[in-house]
């Protein structure tokens, strides 16, 4: 079971995709002429001076190591309560093509990848959408914690046009913000295409009230610094950036989606009350409380006081208990049993003992051998000593957040009281 | 918690990675021996790759001690054995399956632990997603398909280690768009596999009549997931979501959370013991006032 080629699912569709593996994945048909476009900036010297399309696989795993030694680096309270509006500048601004196809189409394709990634960081945490055109600033979305609803907005109509107003948009979120519960962090990001802001009154002002009720606003420029954004992110304690292409933008953008290590101080730690109803049959039906209507199918109960509602989470319309689901907190605990970074195997000890050395990635069987059956570079997990390719290496730790090799083995699991 | 978007499926091509229970512990109280319930899932699979010649069936088998990989469909040496009576996926997969038990049974005996445990569903879970990641996902479509016997759950805690492990790989498969299907042996439904198929939009089956099961097998996971939304599929009879609390690990449908690590109780305590925050009494004049403001 070590020969990689012949797993391919389909070979001809693969030969046609060699060249653009890595880049050229799932990029849309005007992506991919940008990225040809490019085409030199994926060619690098070697020593003696030719050029040679760069090894991504080995680029991809340097980015990522060092983004694990980061991430360790600075261990912070994952569990954190966050309450964020994401403020879209949609001005006339926001229509310049110099990001393909425009600074809108960018804006929001990478705003959704955003919006999955923050909920999958901060369980708990709320996003409002909030958008400003014509210097006026309109509620997209309230607070709420499903990513659907939010993800469906923005796939609306997003039309650019007119001025845009930072003060408009903090007032609004400064009003918003104001309700929530202490124990939430509020936040700003705003999302900056303007190169001015058309504003109503005094905007310093609005600055101070903003510092005063701690709410952290952070702005990701477009186009270039501006002093009032810089000033808005010194005195609130957020972060302000510029992005010079789409790549940085997207890299800018889900810089925000684990909580700031500052906020934490600000946090208040707490009990929340909350109920964890459970999912009635899909052939049931009742009336929920949240859009008074009969309704066929599954929906929740609320434990307190038996109210319908359809979605978690949610608030409880009758009782005001907040309903959440087991498995939206689980999502958080791998942070409480973090995974341990895999150690690089050397290449001495590689070139010494490649016989000896497992052939195949232990999670998904492909050969560790190259071509001329020399040994590829690989990870070994420190406590199950089991070996990893670099691909399985970033999966594990950024999404599985499992070791397959510790959790195929029994050690010292206590042993199963009851049947359930 | 809302169940995974569906994505938009192009193709009938299938990569199908099968998880089996073959925790011998299980199996031998069973009123479905397991030489039964194999022969079952061989016709199933056969089935499954004679649908389309571009199907890929992966069987991992999930035993007691570890888990591995036993079967292969792109791997399958294709020359059958003993005069070609028996068809290659038979032999190549009762001939690893052999192996693995032989070698599950020998861990076995030199672990000295006694007494009933699960399957390691976290194990060949995560296997199996790590081997998904090889496969084109935009020329195929791959699921996961559990078929377990029995499950011994300790409750979703934090304190089950089991329990994470799984989670994290539920979620990490919501996340690639795989569902994953679990077919149940046994009397009372599987919380978990019912919130792992929930979760990821697969299907969640108890099966009734155990002399059926390829039917049930071929009928319900055997559909690819584009033909699936033509059916009627099995509906969901509930999903428990009740969680523990992490001071009694007893099961709670109401309680108080840790604002800072999310760690589960049953009542008000002074400070959280997973991550020691210390609970402010303030909070609450705090909350009132804004509750006032409402
Ligand atoms: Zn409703
Ligand atoms: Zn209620
Ligand atoms: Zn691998
Ligand atoms: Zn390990
Ligand atoms: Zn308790
Ligand atoms: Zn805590």
């Amino acid at each position: 079971m070590n020969n990689g080629e012949e797993r391919r699912l389909n070979g001809e569709a693969e030969e046609d995709d060699d060249e653009d593996e890595g880049n050229g994945r799932g990029l849309e048909a005007w992506e991919r002429t940008y990225a040809d476009e490019r085409s030199w900036e994926s060619l690098q010297e070697d020593e003696s001076g030719r050029l040679r399309p760069i090894d991504n696989k080995a680029l991809y795993h340097a980015q990522y190591r060092r983004r694990l030694r980061t991430a360790s680096a600075t261990r912070i309270q994952k569990g954190l309560i966050r309450y964020l509006f994401v403020v879209i500048d949609l001005s006339k601004a926001a229509a310049e093509m110099d990001f393909r196809p425009s600074r809108r189409a960018v804006v929001a394709k990478h705003v959704e990848v955003f919006i999955r990634e923050f909920f999958d960081q901060n369980p708990l945490s709320q996003i409002g959408l909030v958008t400003i055109k014509d210097g006026v600033t309109n509620c997209l979305t309230d607070l709420g914690g499903s990513p659907e609803s939010h993800v469906k907005a923005l796939m609306g109509k997003l039309e650019c046009s007119g001025e845009s107003s930072i003060q408009n948009a903090l007032d609004l979120v400064h009003g918003y913000l104001n309700q929530i519960p202490s124990y939430g962090h509020r936040e700003v990001l705003i999302l900056y295409s303007a190169l001015s802001t058309c504003d109503p009154g005094d905007i310093m002002e609005t600055i101070q009230t903003c510092k005063k009720s701690k709410i952290r606003c952070s702005v990701i420029g477009l186009s270039a610094e501006i002093f009032i954004c810089k000033h808005l992110c010194q005195e609130t304690g957020g972060s302000y950036s510029v992005a010079l292409d789409e790549s940085h933008f997207k890299e800018l953008i889900l810089e925000h989606a684990p909580p700031p290590p500052a906020i934490a101080e600000f946090a208040i730690a707490n009990l929340i009350k909350m109920g964890f109803p459970q999912r009635a049959a899909e052939s049931s039906i009742a009336i929920c409380s949240c859009h008074k209507e009969a309704k066929a199918g599954g929906g929740y109960t609320c434990p307190r006081c038996k109210a319908r509602v359809c979605e978690l989470p949610t608030e409880c319309r009758t009782c005001g208990l907040t309903l959440i689901s087991s498995p939206h907190l689980a999502r958080s605990y791998h942070h409480l049993f973090p995974i341990v970074p895999f150690d690089e195997v050397s290449l001495s000890l590689l070139n010494d003992l490649y016989r000896k050395l497992p052939r195949a990635c232990f999670g998904c069987q492909q050969t560790l051998l190259g071509a001329g059956n020399k040994p590829c570079p690989r990870v070994s997990c420190p406590k199950c000593k089991q070996h990893f390719c670099l691909d399985c290496d970033i999966y594990i730790h950024e999404s599985l957040h499992n070791c397959p090799g510790c959790e195929s083995a029994r050690h010292s699991k206590p042993v199963a009281a009851t049947e359930e | 918690m809302a169940p995974a978007p569906s994505k938009l499926y192009a193709d009938d091509v299938s990569l199908l990675m099968v998880l089996l229970d073959t925790n011998p512990l299980f199996w031998t109280s069973s009123y479905l021996p397991f030489s039964n319930f194999l022969s079952h899932v061989l016709s199933f699979l056969n089935s499954i790759l004679l649908l389309n010649q571009l199907n890929q069936v992966v069987v991992i088998a999930t035993g007691y001690n570890h888990c591995d990989y036993v079967f292969d469909s792109s791997l399958a040496t294709n020359q059958g054995s003993e005069n070609g009576r028996m068809p290659a996926l038979c032999y190549d997969l009762l001939q690893k399956l052999e192996e693995f038990l032989v070698k599950d049974e020998q861990l076995h005996k030199e672990g000295s632990e006694k007494g009933l445990a699960s399957s390691l569903l976290s194990g060949s879970l995560s296997m199996a997603l790590c081997c998904i990641l090889f496969y084109d996902l935009d020329i195929c479509t791959a699921s996961l398909c559990l078929i377990f016997r029995r499950f011994f759950d300790q409750g979703h805690s934090i304190h089950n280690p089991g329990y994470v492990a799984i989670m994290n790989s539920i979620f990490s498969a919501q996340r690639s768009m795989v569902p994953i299907d679990s077919c149940y042996i046994g009397s009372n439904n599987s919380a978990f596999l019912q919130q792992a198929s929930y979760i990821t939009g697969g299907v969640y089956l108890k099966p009734q009549q155990l002399d059926g099961l390829f039917q049930y097998l071929s009928t319900v996971f055997a559909t690819d997931l584009h033909s699936r939304t033509f059916l009627q599929l099995p509906k969901s009879v509930g999903v428990d979501f009740r969680a523990s609390c992490f001071c009694h690990k007893k099961t709670i449908d109401m309680g108080y959370i840790c604002s800072v690590c999310l760690s589960i109780f049953c009542k008000h305590h002074k400070k959280c013991s997973t991550c020691g925050s210390v609970f402010g009494q303030a909070q609450s004049d705090n909350e009132s006032a804004s509750n006032l403001k409402r």
